[in-house]
């Protein structure tokens, strides 16, 4: 544990972690989910997983929105923006995803209007200050962002601001834990529920994978304690045979959620029928897309949207990584065509992304090791 | 993506849309109060941004300890980076 003594509190931490090692029962082996990139990220940055016993495994969730977005929907986008005076706007996360004819990056490279804005409130702005010419917003990203989304187009009709629409690709986190929980090749014994989309929707959406699915959930905070604690309470909840959703991020997460943000959804969006997500395939009732009265502020209504529908390369392993069936390690190219510099997948792209962080934190780790040993 | 950053708010700007003066350690951006419209904000008050939009209040020790996650992430140059950009390159040049 390289940066356990930079930690704050680092002997709750070893406490914790000798509580996860007391606990574990030896007979068992405990497969639990985190759900969110955030998590993913933390886990390998923290090197938790030298904390935890070999029977407490830690297997990646879908909760990175830049690695389930199917390549299709990023030339979808590009190909409104091709269309003349389109400036297209994303955040900084997407600029580097590859579309089937290059990420957004390299066709800004081309000639494109490519801009990143870090807020969708920015985005307006831009097309505020660019009366002639249309502002596309690439809006991705679960519930902690799909809000921001809602109140910028709420902006943008009170302003009757014509010369700027979304492209909305926003999907929501419960039907794909419930997805993930109906695929037979999944065996999950309890999840780490998100912790800024649980700041969104709350606790409640939840109850049904304790109720009826029986697994437990416990949502998290991002800190080390944090995710030993809740590692905690779903070893005690699956050691009790009890199945609940507990808030360890309590300090963040409110049981019902932002009530705000709830409404600000509920007024702009409508659930899709389905939607494609990379490697989890298509998952009815999955992602939001824009009411009809806003229409005006919809790419998909305004422009002619392709629908392109690319498949992932052939020898690139990403959906059974984004399941959590096989470890980024056990794919054909990772490490070697696959790489954060240049990314194949885009489980590779994001910091989020299982195949980045385990490249960034173990695989470089492994391979000072084996340079220090030769 | 899911940079959550702590700031404290300095000063409301009276809206519609509600907007607010926020201060992450040193950098000044306006941020969307748009979410937080139940919860009655007040200069003082810590907030974490999202996207350039406040989605929760916190406590000063909450705001200190996020911003240290973020460092002890490696992702503190990333917030900043965020942060700072709120606002910037909406004018008309690329």
């Amino acid at each position: 544990m390289k940066y356990v003594d930079e930690f704050r509190d680092p002997a709750a931490i070893a406490q914790t972690a000798a509580e996860i090692r007391r606990i574990a029962d030896p007979e068992r082996h405990y497969r639990l989910m985190e759900v969110c990139g955030g998590h993913t990220h933390a886990i390998y940055r923290f090197g938790l997983k030298d904390l935890l016993p070999d029977n407490v495994e830690l297997v990646h969730g879908p909760g990175c929105p830049v690695c389930v977005l199917p390549m299709g929907r990023i030339d979808d986008g590009l190909a409104i923006a091709a269309q003349p005076d389109v400036i297209f706007t994303a955040f900084g996360d997407m600029m580097r995803v590859p579309g089937a004819n290059g990420s957004p990056l390299e066709h800004k490279a081309r000639g494109m209007d490519v801009r990143i804005v870090y807020s969708p409130a920015d985005a307006l702005k831009l097309a505020e200050n660019n009366p002639e010419k249309h502002v596309l917003f690439f809006a991705i990203g679960f519930e902690t962002t799909a809000p921001s989304t809602a109140l910028t187009l709420l902006r943008a009709r009170d302003k009757s601001l014509h010369n700027f629409s979304v492209f909305c690709n926003h999907v929501t986190i419960i039907p794909a834990i419930r997805a993930i929980l109906d695929s037979p090749d999944m065996r999950i014994d309890a999840f780490l529920g998100p912790g800024h989309v649980s700041t969104v929707i709350g606790c409640r959406p939840y109850t049904w994978i304790a109720e009826s699915e029986h697994k437990p959930i416990a949502v998290s905070g991002f800190e080390p304690l944090d995710l030993l604690q809740s590692i905690v309470m779903a070893l005690r909840q699956l050691n009790d045979g009890r199945a609940e959703v507990e808030n360890q991020y309590q300090r963040v997460v409110p049981w019902d959620g932002n009530r705000a943000a709830l409404r600000a959804m509920a007024q702009v969006f409508e659930l899709r029928p389905y939607f494609e997500w990379r490697g989890l395939g298509f998952i009815s009732q999955s992602a939001l897309r824009i009411k009809d009265e806003f229409s005006e502020w919809d790419a998909e209504h305004r422009f002619q949207v392709p629908g392109v529908r690319v498949t992932d390369p052939k020898a690139a392993q990403c959906g059974e990584v984004l399941k959590g069936v096989l470890k980024p390690s056990q794919c054909k190219l990772f490490g070697k065509e696959c790489t954060p510099e240049h990314p194949i997948g885009a489980l590779m792209v994001s910091s989020e992304g299982s195949c980045a962080a385990y490249f960034n934190y173990e695989h470089r780790k492994s391979g000072e090791l084996v340079g220090i040993g030769a | 993506m899911c940079l959550a950053i702590p700031g404290q708010i300095l000063e409301l700007i009276p809206g519609p849309p509600l907007l607010a003066l926020v201060d992450v350690t040193g950098v000044r951006r306006k941020v969307d109060l748009g979410l937080l419209v139940d919860e009655n904000p007040v200069p003082g008050d810590w907030v974490l941004i999202h996207v350039g939009f406040a989605m929760s209040k916190i406590s000063e020790q909450g705001a200190h300890e996020q911003m240290q996650m973020l460092r002890m992430l490696g992702e503190d140059e990333a917030a900043m980076e965020e942060v700072s950009g709120y606002g910037q390159g909406v004018s008309t040049s690329p």
